[in-house]
């Protein structure tokens, strides 16, 4: 059972990895240097995520 | 709560999401931190013997009630997303900041790496399977929290709010399982803790446990790293973090109690799973596997806390140009640090599989003890610049400068145990920063942009 387990954590660990890399190339090709680094250091924006409680 | 995560961009601008709440800073802070009572403060008694490690219990969460006071105090004035190095930015000057900010990366990436260690050996250990390492359950430890802090800080720390208290949980659990009120049926403190053994090598072993007494509290000012992501940081951030050290006060003296009243010293002072042994020892077998499990949770949470604080500086630095901007982009979906998330992780995997559990332990600590000493001339700074009236703070702690005086002579003990135990590392370690610092102040400075950096809306301080 532990051997199995053993296997199974790398197979999760590959497809995590490798979702991650797809994704980060999908945003990087998505959008612009510009918006993805535009985040400056003590912006409230509380007031405008788009978030409900 | 819901949350909606079409891609969120205001404007020109896509920042960290506030989303968090008190609950959340105590997540981050103790599931950081609690990993510390299943291994590492141990070690303090085989330095000094049992008593050593209950001094050290209280002398040290002396120190992190300092620092908790002190973080208290600045984060809920600076909150931003870097915690202590944006307030170094503001207060002491640039040099300091990028120090503090590397400090900050590396206790939290070996603190991590540290317990996908620990993780993957307690598999092994309960396994007992000849030929099986611990090199896939790093791996997935690593990836899988890699994964979920890319995917979003609100479930990321719901996660470590859940096993975090599970794992807690199982510490008062055990307590009360062992009838802490009466001595000699399961505990034997009395034998075990004699006038004769309680410091085998007298007080120069209690200032030795001071190395391994930090493993106690080790982490609790990660909170701060979660002021750009709380909702009221001004009341969110000191509540969770004075919370987080309350708790952790409690669960480092029944820790303490049950292990020392059921491990002689010699033992106690070199187990890998002191709560796990103690919960074996018990002979119930639901108190065994419920600390196995235990042990797992509380590594899972500290790792998981980690990947979060240690990607949440470098963004921070890069966003400064301290490092290349390309470090400061935001998942425009998820709405968090992703670059700098996934730049850390091969490097938290390499440590992981090529360094020991000791060498990754003693590189966190040290960088956490140079960020502790900041912290006391920090404060000081702080109070002389912007004395109190001169700005809106959310807390203010009390019996100022008596804090910072005790934190900054703890911390000077401390780097003496540690000279007395890994000397050499701590020379390496100094020495890094020091060359760091010429490559930051002679090369990369250049490239900051210097009014840009200062982003509070404060008034002059005194004197300038």
């Amino acid at each position: 059972m532990w051997t199995l387990l053993s296997y199974a954590c790398w197979g999760i660990s590959i497809v995590l990895a490798l979702w991650m890399l797809y994704d980060w190339f999908k945003v990087d090709t998505t959008f612009s240097e510009e918006v993805l680094t535009s985040s400056r250091e003590g912006e409230l924006e509380a007031a405008s995520e788009k978030h409900r409680i | 709560m819901t949350v909606t995560l079409e891609p969120a961009i205001h404007g020109d601008r896509v920042s960290l999401l506030r989303v968090l709440g008190p609950a959340h800073v105590w997540a981050l802070g103790v599931g950081i931190v609690l990993v510390g009572e299943f291994t590492g403060w141990n070690f303090a008694a085989d330095k000094g013997g049992a008593l050593a490690a209950l001094i050290v219990c209280w002398v040290v969460g002396l120190l992190y009630t300092s620092v908790a006071m002190i973080d208290s105090e600045v984060t809920s004035t600076v909150a931003a997303a870097g915690g202590q190095y944006a307030q170094a930015k503001h207060i002491v000057g640039p040099l300091m900041a990028f120090n503090v900010a590397l400090f900050l990366v590396f206790a939290y990436t070996m603190l991590e790496v540290s317990d996908a260690i620990l993780l993957g050996d307690t598999i092994v250990a309960k396994a007992g399977v000849e030929g099986l390492t611990h090199n896939s359950f790093i791996a997935a430890t690593i990836v899988v929290l890699a994964w979920l802090n890319y995917r979003g800080v609100l479930m990321t720390l719901n996660v470590n709010f859940v096993i975090t208290a599970i794992a807690y949980i199982s510490i008062v659990i055990l307590f009360f399982s062992v009838s802490p009120w009466t001595q000699g049926a399961v505990l034997k403190l009395n034998e075990l803790v004699t006038p004769g053994n309680a410091l085998p090598y007298g007080w120069i072993g209690v200032i030795a446990a001071f190395q391994f007494g930090i493993w106690y509290y080790l982490g609790i000012e990660g909170t701060t790293q979660a002021a750009e992501e709380v909702r009221s940081p001004a009341r969110s951030l000191p509540y969770g973090t004075m919370a987080g050290m309350i708790t952790l006060l409690i669960a480092a003296a029944m820790t303490w109690y049950v292990c020392a009243s059921m491990m002689p010293w010699e033992y106690l002072g070199i187990t890998y799973y002191p709560l796990w042994d103690a919960g074996k020892l018990t002979g119930s077998p639901l108190l065994e596997n419920l600390l196995f499990v235990a042990t797992l949770l509380a590594a899972l949470a500290s790792a998981n806390g980690c990947i979060n604080d240690a990607a949440r500086a470098w963004f921070s630095l890069g966003r400064d140009r301290y490092l290349p901007t390309w470090f400061s982009a935001v998942h425009p979906r998820y709405r968090t640090p992703y670059r700098s998330i996934l730049f850390l992780l091969p490097i938290a995997l390499a440590f992981a599989f090529i360094a020991d559990l000791n060498q990754a332990i003693t590189f966190s600590i040290l960088s956490g003890v140079l960020q502790y000493t900041f912290m006391s001339i920090n404060i000081i700074m702080f109070r002389k610049k912007w004395p109190l009236g001169s700005i809106r703070r959310g807390y203010t702690h009390p019996f100022h400068p008596i804090p910072a005086i005790v934190l900054f002579s703890l911390c000077v003990v401390t780097f003496f145990a540690i000279f007395l135990g890994f000397g050499s590392q701590l020379i390496a370690m100094v020495a890094f920063y020091f060359l760091i610092s010429l490559w930051f102040h002679f090369y990369r400075y250049k490239f900051v942009r210097r009014g840009d950096q200062f982003t509070m809306p404060w008034p002059k301080p005194q004197g300038y």
